[in-house]
């Protein structure tokens, strides 16, 4: 069996959730290969060949991908699809965009945030914010796959793949990018970060997120927010943790102020060990937390930053 | 310009489904049912271009059985014009929703197709992307902005990073994220106009697609649940705990 994996990258780096989603394809079992679609995306290329498991690197760079369109890009994928059985990309917000446009260009299903594989054609998603798991076969012949990164672990980087430049340009022709506004941060990836400290409503105003600021720094966090803190316009929409925001799955997990609602749980419940900071002992959030401490933040962060 | 929105009927989103005992599917019997929070958010949207001059139809569409009138009856009190009620006992794959919402943006020719990003209980993330595809339509998904300018719609996405903005084509299809707007509450004379609004039902089998599911579903079971944790006394303790027994931190 062939599986097509789509690096996920910014044109200068692959991003590391890739290599989680080429972990997914090693369960599926065949042989991988990795494709980089951008503009002047050489580094990436670079990192995408010492990808552990990946036996191909095709490279199409050219300026039409530079900014993932999906009408480009899913033009592109599907006309490379037919040399394989499996398409898989990264559950992030590129993929989730592309993929289920190149599923329906191929007539097939698109199977969407797999956390496990049970066979070629047996993949494990959850369903209802998490709170059921399903067990679903693809029928089609071709699978079409987001992987959720939560629940695969990295590959390694000492691999040796051969690289194949390919020339084929696929303009649809029908959408052009404007602008980005994009976050820029010292801080690691809410993806990417091992330890998330994350702020809810209870933090009352985006100034207030400042506090965040010197834990996160003594312990290399990065920082999230519920949906309450995004949606009264504390932080922006990239840091928001949840159902319809990032899923993560760090080490440690700080919920700071947060009610704990199911939507938010969804988004983090997986982390290894969850600590929860709420003046309400009746909170939810306290019922998932490893360790959760009755405190009102404003005392309690700044003496948690003393004590680290 | 005709907006179609097409819209879900889900599960409430402050019910916590259960999973049935013989491990077959979720237990939807006596729950909450909702329009899926998205699919409220793109009416409202489709209900605010009009109010601004630029819509002239708003069109809302949902595919399930005759349950789903509710949810089309709430777009109507929204403010949606008419409703189309595909008719069907199935609980269909994106695609096969897709190829029917297909024959319906052939048939009414919108300028602009506006839906939810996700519905909350399959939690696919796929419909849009995927009539996008077969209509030969830009796509403009998770969307917090959206401005038609000409004949081209401009839209902010929230992706990973922060926003993007993209300029597309129209008809174009365009799938709405939580910040895009806040949807007004139906008033009561609304509510009550929206029962004397067109509603059209049209059987499923009469489009003649091939509506066989392209995925099965094995099983369905609970989530692994987290043991319950302990409260600690003092920020002392918790930094003391995360050190010496969860090893978190040095």
């Amino acid at each position: 069996m062939s599986i097509l994996v789509i690096a996920e990258h910014d044109n200068s780096s692959l991003k590391a959730e890739t290599l989680k989603t080429v972990n997914a394809a090693q369960k599926i079992g065949g042989d991988i290969t990795l494709l980089v679609t951008g503009f002047n995306c050489q580094s990436v290329v670079d990192a995408a060949s010492k990808v552990n498991g990946v036996s191909k690197v095709l490279v199409c760079d050219n300026a039409v991908y530079e900014h993932q369109l999906a009408e480009n890009v899913s033009l592109l994928v599907t006309e490379l699809a037919a040399d394989y059985e499996h398409i898989l990309a990264t559950a992030l917000t590129t993929g989730k965009n592309f993929m289920p446009r190149v599923a329906a260009l191929l007539d097939v299903a698109q199977i969407s945030d797999i956390i496990d594989v049970e066979s070629s054609d047996t993949f494990v998603r959850p369903i209802y914010a998490g709170n059921a798991i399903a067990t679903v076969q693809s029928l089609d012949n071709k699978k079409v796959i987001t992987v959720r990164t939560t629940g695969f672990d990295a590959v390694a980087t000492d691999g040796n793949a051969e690289v194949v430049i390919l020339d084929t340009v696929t303009d649809a022709g029908i959408s052009s990018h404007v602008s980005d506004e994009l976050t820029v941060s010292a801080r690691p990836d809410l993806g990417a970060a091992s330890v998330i400290i994350s702020g809810g409503r209870g933090m009352q105003n985006g100034d207030n997120f400042k506090l965040l600021d010197g834990i996160a720094d003594k312990l290399g966090a990065a920082i999230g927010a519920s949906r309450a803190a995004v949606d009264a316009g504390f932080v922006p929409n990239d840091m928001q943790v949840g159902q319809t925001g990032k899923i993560v799955a760090p080490d440690l997990y700080i919920a700071v102020g947060i009610s704990g609602a199911i939507q938010h749980l969804a988004g983090m419940k997986d982390s290894k060990v969850i600590v929860a900071i709420n003046k309400d002992p009746e909170a939810p959030i306290f019922q998932v937390a490893d360790y959760g401490i009755v405190a009102d933040l404003f005392d309690a962060l700044p003496e948690l930053e003393s004590k680290l | 310009m005709k907006v179609l929105v097409p819209i879900k009927r889900v599960i409430d989103y402050n019910v916590k489904v259960r999973v049935k005992p013989d491990h077959s599917n979720v237990d939807l019997a006596n729950t909450k049912m909702a329009i899926n929070p998205f699919c409220e958010i793109a009416v409202e949207e489709a209900v605010r271009l009009k109010e601004a001059g630029i819509a002239t139809e708003v069109i809302a569409i949902s595919i399930g059985n005759k349950s789903c009138q509710e949810q089309l009856r709430t777009a109507l009190a929204l403010g949606a014009d008419r409703a189309i009620q595909i008719d069907t006992d199935e609980s269909l794959d994106a695609l096969n929703i897709a190829k029917l919402l297909q024959k319906v943006v052939e048939e009414e020719q919108p300028q602009l197709v506006i839906l939810g990003k996700q519905s909350i209980d399959s939690d696919n993330n796929q419909t849009g992307q995927m009539l996008a595809a077969l209509t030969g339509m830009p796509q403009g998904t998770f969307a917090s902005v959206v401005k038609v300018e000409g004949d081209k719609v401009n839209v902010t996405r929230e992706v990973d990073g922060g926003l993007q903005t993209v300029s597309l084509r129209l008809p174009a299809i365009v799938t709405t994220d939580l910040r895009l707007n806040e949807p007004r509450y139906a008033s009561l004379p609304n509510i009550m106009k929206a029962k004397r609004k067109p509603l059209v039902v049209k059987p499923a089998a009469d489009f003649g697609i091939d509506l066989t599911a392209r995925t099965k579903l094995l099983k369905v079971t609970p989530p692994a649940q987290r043991k319950a944790g302990i409260v600690v006394e003092s920020i002392d303790e918790l930094v003391e705990k995360l050190k010496n027994e969860a090893k978190v931190i040095s």
